[in-house]
């Protein structure tokens, strides 16, 4: 096997990953996925998107190729490189190229962490072309039926740099992702973690608490995943204000009144 | 050793009447304040005297009253207390003027008595912003947190007391503080006050043979609901609650109806029935956090608000409508609609035409509101307002403040920092943001026309500063194979040494990642010369910035006294520069004075909020700091100074450009040595602008 070069097994995702559905997110995606329209997934942070992706890899048995993207990621992190061995340069597919030859679904998240010039790659596998020109070895490469394309992104950011071009967002069907509603999301802190009903929905109570101040100091409220981690700890045995502390209040802010603010609110909650 | 002897009363009084000469008279000497000052050791003597200095220059009258206080209060406390005790006089001189302040001097053994409390007080402004947050986040309206003598709620702004110092630790307090935060916002959460009859309570009252006694009875009833509620709700704080109060059972009389009001489907209603049936009997203990009952407040805010939101609400809609297609001939059903369900976790949803229209923040808030009022959102409010209606946003305009009574609504308020006092005058200066009418004048294009020549070289030096591309060579990884390295390596290789590791190219751009603010001097003395020259650099420097794609802001500054300092907007961080830029900066016109320290707190408040590497403050000035009321001088400076400190801490960095020829005497000290830049000519400032920004961002 070639250096470098994924197996397509440890790729294919063969139990079902739990998720529950906020809208009619899963028949858009199938949608878009049978006519080949890449998809575009905005959403705060730990509402569940990679969660969502996961899901639809093994809803369509495909393999799944997931991107963290960063501000340092150049295009040829994305399409691949010629690394050197003894003697020999030996073309390397970077995971693009790679999703691209498997036919799987190519998952970029948090594209706009990018730099600009590296988003523009991936505008011929975006249209009705579907290929991916590969500049140094010359070959164009022809995604195959089964390839998809999605892109992630957090529009809450509110950042001039971070922003989607039009000429990107403009080649996918977007999806919308939010917190879920009271109730499904104490639903999924339950099932996620165990740790009952009735402190789940507490949680939940508190995760709303926190998004109120959303703008008033905080980037962000307690997204539902940092809920499950806090019920997590709530169930090996933790307190549930400590657990609070250290899941929720300490992983959001590091502003003392801030901290002193949500704190109180966790132990009037609990 | 004179040092060290404490000096007499004739030598004090020669100085007191030197010092105090504007106070005093033949029917008012210094002797009495002399004679006591002369008991004092020298070393408190000295404090009294540099601080009787000091208080003269604010107000000579205050000095006399401070003189003749002050052995009194340096009996009673360390010196530490007692700088306390001037500056606290001081402040309330600031706030509210000389007999509160002469009033606050006399009340010296409170004092004494306050700060011996002040190991276990705990004060409003050290938790208000914990307590505000805190509200915040229960949802709800956003409650305004202000100080006053007890606590209650008008249903917009909670009051809180100063400071509580009742209990005998500081964590009590401070439990206390948070109790009585949380009751007085339960009262507005879990519908006190229904929005329906906002004058009911006033009313119960008053109709009653002895009012205040109704009051109480109310409160207490509605208490035991409330309680009840938070137990529900936030089961954490009810047990902080019951910490603070031993509570007695209920008398027998009001057992059953506890019981009642205790139930989860109890609601005010319940209270008002109970309040009837226990009319006579003795209400019970008031539990410490409750605080008290304003009907009379509540029943104005609550009618103010609701009628103010009523027509915010029908113009936002309005707005709304705006971008949608006009109904069918002849249909002329309601087209809005609320969503029915009712919860309070969830927020209120929109229908339009039976669809759900997502709404922006603020009419979401608009509704949430609403609905806290009444319940729900009534049909009446839904209605779009009419082209002729006008929607009174607010009764009290920002622009309306010199015209009518004064008041400070809308404005933003910033302490100043008094060198003399070492400390800050709170809440000193009262800022308002307003825009710069533009004018529509051929300004800009005559500028272009005039710096042609000038502006293509600008533009070439500024595109080569671009993101410039760089290629790193004998990389670890990289895009491409480095072949200078890999031949070198080889013949490393076959000479028995080591493949170097490093092989590779790499391409690299140095993103710009800059956000800068520049503040622009319209004081009266930029009049003529000096306004063309800053208007016309900053055409110049847009049409460059342009060109690089750096963020930036164009605020004016200028005002008169600390009541009225202004802002003026010409171009806000995420406004592009387009036709209405360019008409305020042509419409930029010389004002008043020059009160630099609040328009650099205010600019960099929102600077701070700007996500950038770099973050640059550019001042364009043409002297000192200046203002009429005493805003001159090195206090102008030192507050200045102080200002730019606070912008440093904040990570901005500040320069100047200025064409004041002494500035080399006072600049270095407020910018720092290397800071500023001083143009002899202001001809040449549009020439010279554009560079020195290059020099100070590559």
């Amino acid at each position: 096997m070639k250096p470098g070069a994924m197996r397509t097994e440890a790729l294919l995702i063969t139990k079902e990953p739990y998720y529950e559905p906020q809208g009619e997110e899963i028949a858009l995606f199938e949608g878009a996925y049978r006519n080949k329209i890449p998809v575009l997934l905005k959403g705060p942070t730990g509402c569940g998107k990679t969660r969502f992706m996961e899901h639809m890899a093994w809803r369509l048995k495909r393999p799944l190729v997931t991107v963290s993207c960063h501000d340092d990621l150049t295009a040829s992190d994305l399409v691949g490189r010629y690394l050197i061995t003894a003697g020999d340069t030996v073309w390397i597919d970077g995971p693009l190229a790679h999703a691209v030859r498997l036919g799987g679904i190519c998952y970029l998240d948090e594209i706009v962490e990018a730099r600009k010039d590296t988003t523009v790659v991936i505008h011929p596998l975006a249209d009705d072309r579907r290929v991916l020109p590969i500049e140094k070895t010359g070959e164009v490469l022809s995604a195959p039926g089964e390839f998809a394309l999605a892109i992630s992104y957090n529009p809450g950011y509110q950042s001039v740099l971070k922003d989607l071009k039009q000429s990107t967002r403009q080649r996918f069907i977007a999806l919308e992702f939010d917190y879920p509603s009271a109730d499904l999301e104490r639903r999924i802190v339950d099932h996620e973690s165990g740790v009952g009903d009735e402190i789940a929905a507490k949680l939940v109570r508190f995760a709303a608490m926190t998004r109120n101040l959303k703008g008033s100091g905080l980037e962000e409220g307690a997204s539902t995943r940092l809920l499950v981690h806090a019920a997590k700890l709530m169930v090996s045995g933790i307190g549930a204000r400590t657990a609070c502390q250290g899941a929720i209040a300490q992983a959001l802010t590091d502003d003392p009144e801030m901290l002193a603010a949500i704190n109180e609110l966790s132990a009037s909650l609990f | 050793m004179d040092e060290f002897r404490p000096l007499t009363a004739a030598e004090i009084e020669d100085w007191l009447d030197e010092e105090l000469d504007a106070a005093l008279s033949l029917r008012r000497t210094s002797r009495q304040a002399a004679i006591s000052l002369s008991s004092l050791a020298r070393d408190q003597q000295d404090f009294v005297r540099h601080w009787i200095a000091i208080v003269a220059k604010t107000n000579p009258e205050l000095a006399f009253h401070f003189a003749n206080h002050a052995a009194d209060g340096l009996k009673r406390m360390a010196k530490d207390d007692a700088e306390a005790w001037i500056i606290q006089t001081m402040d309330v001189y600031d706030k509210m003027g000389l007999y509160p302040a002469i009033a606050a001097l006399a009340a010296v053994e409170a004092f004494a008595a306050g700060r011996a409390e002040r190991a276990r007080a705990v004060a409003l402004e050290e938790v208000g912003p914990v307590l505000e947050l805190f509200l915040q986040a229960l949802s709800g309206r956003p409650l305004r947190l202000e100080r006053g003598a007890r606590p209650f709620t008008d249903t917009t702004r909670l009051f809180l007391p100063a400071s509580i110092a009742e209990r005998p630790t500081r964590e009590e307090n401070l439990r206390l503080y948070k109790a009585m935060a949380a009751h007085l916002w339960a009262q507005t959460w879990f519908g006190t006050f229904p929005g329906s009859d906002p004058e009911r309570l006033m009313n119960h009252c008053r109709s009653s043979r002895d009012p205040d006694y109704a009051c109480e009875l109310f409160h207490a009833l509605e208490t035991i609901r409330l309680d009840a509620c938070l137990a529900r709700e936030l089961p954490g704080l009810y047990r902080e609650l019951r910490a603070l109060h031993n509570r007695p059972p209920p008398a027998r009389a009001w057992q059953s109806w506890s019981a009642r009001l205790e139930a989860a489907d109890a609601t005010v209603e319940t209270t008002y029935e109970a309040a009837a049936a226990l009319y006579g009997e003795p209400v019970p203990e008031r539990r410490p956090y409750q605080g008290i009952l304003d009907g009379g407040a509540v029943a104005v805010a609550l009618a103010e608000r609701m009628a103010q939101e009523r027509a915010a609400l029908q113009a936002a809609l309005k707005k709304l409508l705006a971008g949608k297609a006009s109904p069918p001939e002849g249909d002329d059903r309601r087209r809005f609609s609320a969503g029915k369900e009712r919860s309070d976790r969830n927020e209120p949803t929109l229908l339009f035409d039976g669809e759900r229209l997502t709404a922006p923040a603020d009419v979401r808030a608009l509704m949430q509101s609403i609905r806290q009022d009444l319940g729900e959102i009534p049909d009446e409010y839904l209605v779009p307002a009419g082209d002729g209606d006008y929607a009174p946003e607010s009764p009290k305009k920002v622009e309306d403040v010199w015209k009518g009574t004064y008041h400070e609504d809308g404005a933003f308020l910033y302490n100043e920092w008094d060198y003399k006092r070492q400390h800050y005058r709170k809440e000193w200066c009262v800022l308002r943001e307003v825009d710069v009418h533009p004018a529509e004048e051929p300004f800009v294009a005559e500028t272009l026309r005039k710096y042609a020549g000038l502006s293509t070289r600008l533009r070439k030096t500024f595109e080569a500063l671009r993101g410039e591309n760089a290629v790193q060579r004998r990389q670890k990884h990289g895009d491409e194979v480095d072949f200078d390295a890999l031949i070198q390596g080889f013949s490393d290789l076959r000479s028995g040494r080591e493949l170097p590791d490093g092989l590779f190219l790499r391409h690299r751009r140095l993103a710009r990642n800059i956000a800068v603010m520049f503040m622009v001097d319209m004081s009266g003395s930029t009049k003529g010369w000096i306004n063309d020259a800053e208007r016309e650099s900053l055409v110049l420097l847009c049409e460059a910035l342009e060109i690089l794609g750096d963020r930036y802001a164009i605020y004016g500054f200028s005002g008169i006294t600390r009541k009225r300092c202004e802002i003026y907007r010409v171009k806000r961080f995420d406004e592009p520069y387009n036709r209405e830029v360019r008409a305020r900066i042509t419409g930029i016109k010389p004002q008043d004075y020059t009160r630099m320290g609040v328009a650099i707190r205010h600019l960099c408040g929102m600077l701070k909020g700007v996500e950038a590497r770099t973050k640059l403050l550019v001042t364009l000035s043409d002297g000192k700091p200046d203002d009429y009321d005493g805003y001159r001088g090195e206090y102008g400076i030192e507050d200045t100074r102080q200002a730019l400190l606070e912008a440093k801490r904040d990570g901005i960095h500040a320069f100047c450009i200025t064409i004041d020829t002494d500035a080399r005497d006072y600049l270095p000290h407020m910018y720092g040595a290397a800071n500023y830049a001083q143009i002899d000519d202001v001809r040449k400032l549009p020439l010279k602008i554009s560079d020195i920004y290059r020099h100070l961002t590559s």
